[in-house]
């Protein structure tokens, strides 16, 4: 087995590294990109790559380091963005034809103050289109490969920027995530996925799905990155109507105090049928574990979960339907030629520009909302939001932090479930609860199953309790000491 | 609860030109779909109030300052078809005779 280079460590020890002076930021970048040159044609994390952007940064911090002016932890370390986020005068295509030279006028606030504080960024993501999916297949640019297993997903719709980090082609990466997106592939890939609460992370340039339930999160190497990284991008924003104006903590204050004395509900609904049993034993080993190291466990139950899925199916197409209007082939985007009056060249745009799972959830939000069904569909799933909402009221009353499987599953193999849309949708079935109710979670590897694919177990915390989750998180984390190296790199 | 679905008029609302194969495929699995959608009728009582937000917010102001926006030739950048500084599209009102 080759031995890690500088960007198979995480940005943690990368910004100390830095700080002491004993490597330059221009090394850091540099080997990541000779990691993206060596995996990525196959993994395929990437739509779009920006080596001259990131070897510029690197350049810009090395010469004012030579100052011993001090740096923000996310300077000069490698990062990806998913390519639903705008980077200004970078394409930005949401894995879609319809988008596939689209380049943006302005930054996303998330990447906008990453780059203020000096990141350095490689590309672009690989994403299901428009983020609609759970494994990557649905991207008009081809699926990624899952670095722990190239004839599998590495989950979705995040799944660039998941292998990206698992393949130590980048350090960290931005996801989003609307039903599990950030969460589900980092389970999946074997990294570490955070669902900040809803609000927190401004959404302002981040390619709308589903306005209600669209997150930016966090794919890095281990718990700590997480909390530096989302501290460096959240807070009020005056371009997001929706983002908290809520006070920033310092998340890494509280981060190594431990599981002594905290209360972890383990949800009794999410060991059911369907959940592999390696998946199973792996997470209640992991309990185990918090239990040994202090923690007060207990069972909890969130009776109105299973109805979140159907509930979800409704919001987010119906949601979906009307963001995605605006893709009319006028203003940007593809057009389609030849068009004899505007209703024909638009309907021919939008069915040539989007590819069958946009156009299954554009049609479904479509016919939910439509006249006679509104009621019948759209309102009655907003009633079960709020009997979630309640759900995990009750629940956190007697419990700090939430315990369960990420995912039923580990990987499945490409092309396993692509027919099968009711299948593809039972991915999300534990992440979707916490985007209805806007509550933060996080997905933080806890094992391998039998043929060796990462297990992720998920812990959910109540709204703006980003810090609790980070310390069970990280318990939990350094307890298990996993050694996470895909067998892709044993060739590096 | 059996969903029928008019497949060619929500297209219609939906401004999605389908191919017949397409049709054929969304008109399978749209009802299959929706029906289990269709659970969350199962314990959305009458008493239950709607939440669309999971974190309301209401009445967000911004001081009412001045602020440049984009420019012109950034907003047309990315048409697929411009003119005079404008969108170019295909014909929308008919010409009289």
């Amino acid at each position: 087995v080759s031995s890690p280079e500088l960007c198979d460590l995480t940005g943690s020890h990368l910004a100390a590294e830095l700080a002491g002076g004993g490597v330059s930021a221009t090394e850091v970048v540099e080997s990541s990109l000779r990691r993206i040159e060596s995996v990525d044609g196959s993994v395929g994390a990437f739509l779009t790559r920006t080596p001259e952007v990131a070897l510029e940064r690197a350049a810009e911090l090395d010469a004012h380091r030579s100052t011993g002016a001090p740096q923000h932890p996310v300077a000069g370390i490698p990062l990806a963005l998913k390519d639903v986020l705008s980077t200004m005068g970078i394409r930005t295509t949401c894995g879609s034809r319809i988008l596939e030279t689209y380049v943006p006028p302005f930054d996303c606030t998330a990447w906008a103050r990453l780059s203020g504080r000096g990141s350095a960024l490689l590309g672009k993501t690989n994403c299901d289109e428009f983020a609609m999916g759970s494994s990557n297949e649905n991207s008009a640019f081809g699926p990624v490969r899952n670095p722990w297993d190239l004839e599998r997903v590495p989950g979705g719709s995040s799944g660039g920027s998941a292998a990206a980090v698992a393949a130590g082609e980048v350090v960290w990466a931005l996801g989003t995530d609307t039903g599990g997106s950030v969460r589900q592939p980092a389970s999946l890939s074997g990294v570490v996925g955070l669902k900040p609460t809803y609000g927190l992370v401004s959404r302002y340039g981040l390619i709308a799905f589903a306005s209600s339930l669209d997150t930016v999160g966090t794919l890095t190497r281990d718990v700590r990155d997480a909390a530096v990284l989302l501290e460096a991008i959240a807070g009020k924003d005056p371009r997001d109507a929706t983002s908290l104006d809520a006070e920033v903590p310092d998340y890494l204050a509280g981060l190594d105090r431990g599981v002594g004395g905290l209360r972890v509900g383990v949800i009794a609904e999410a060991f059911g049928e369907g959940v592999e049993p390696d998946v199973r034993d792996s997470v209640r080993s992991a309990v185990d574990r918090l239990d040994a190291l202090g923690a007060e466990v207990g069972e909890a139950s969130l009776p109105h979960a299973a109805y979140t899925l159907p509930a979800y199916y409704l919001i987010a197409p119906s949601e979906a339907s009307s963001n995605l209007a605006r893709y009319d082939g006028v203003r940007y985007g593809y057009r389609a030629e030849g068009a004899s009056d505007s209703v024909e060249m638009m309907a021919r745009t939008r069915g040539e520009g989007f590819g069958p799972e946009v156009k299954r959830r554009i049609m479904l939000g479509t016919y939910a909302l439509s006249a006679g069904y509104y009621e019948a569909y759209y309102g009655q799933a907003q009633k079960v939001r709020t009997l979630m909402i309640r759900d995990y009221e009750a629940a956190f009353e007697r419990f700090d932090v939430l315990v369960s499987p990420t995912s039923p599953t580990t990987a499945f193999r490409i092309g396993e479930k692509v027919d099968d849309p009711m299948a593809m949708y039972l991915n999300d079935i534990f992440t979707i609860p916490a985007n209805l109710a806007g509550v933060p979670a996080i997905s933080v590897p806890c094992g391998l199953d039998a043929a060796g694919l990462p297990i992720g177990l998920q812990f959910t915390a109540p709204v703006l309790g980003e810090p609790v989750l980070f310390r069970a998180a990280s318990a939990l984390e350094r307890d298990l000491g996993l050694v996470l190296r895909p067998p892709l790199l044993a060739g590096v | 609860m059996a969903v029928r679905i008019d497949i060619e008029h929500v297209a219609r609302l939906a401004r999605l030109a389908l191919t017949a194969e397409e049709e054929e495929r969304l008109g399978r699995q749209l009802p299959a779909i929706l029906e289990h959608a269709a659970t969350v009728g199962e314990v959305a009582a009458d008493d239950v109030p709607p939440t669309a937000y999971a974190i309301p917010r209401s009445n967000v102001y911004r001081e009412d300052d001045p602020e440049p926006c984009l420019p012109q030739a950034e907003a047309l950048a990315n048409a697929p078809e411009q003119e005079d500084g404008r969108f170019r599209v295909v014909r929308v009102v008919e010409r009289d005779r």
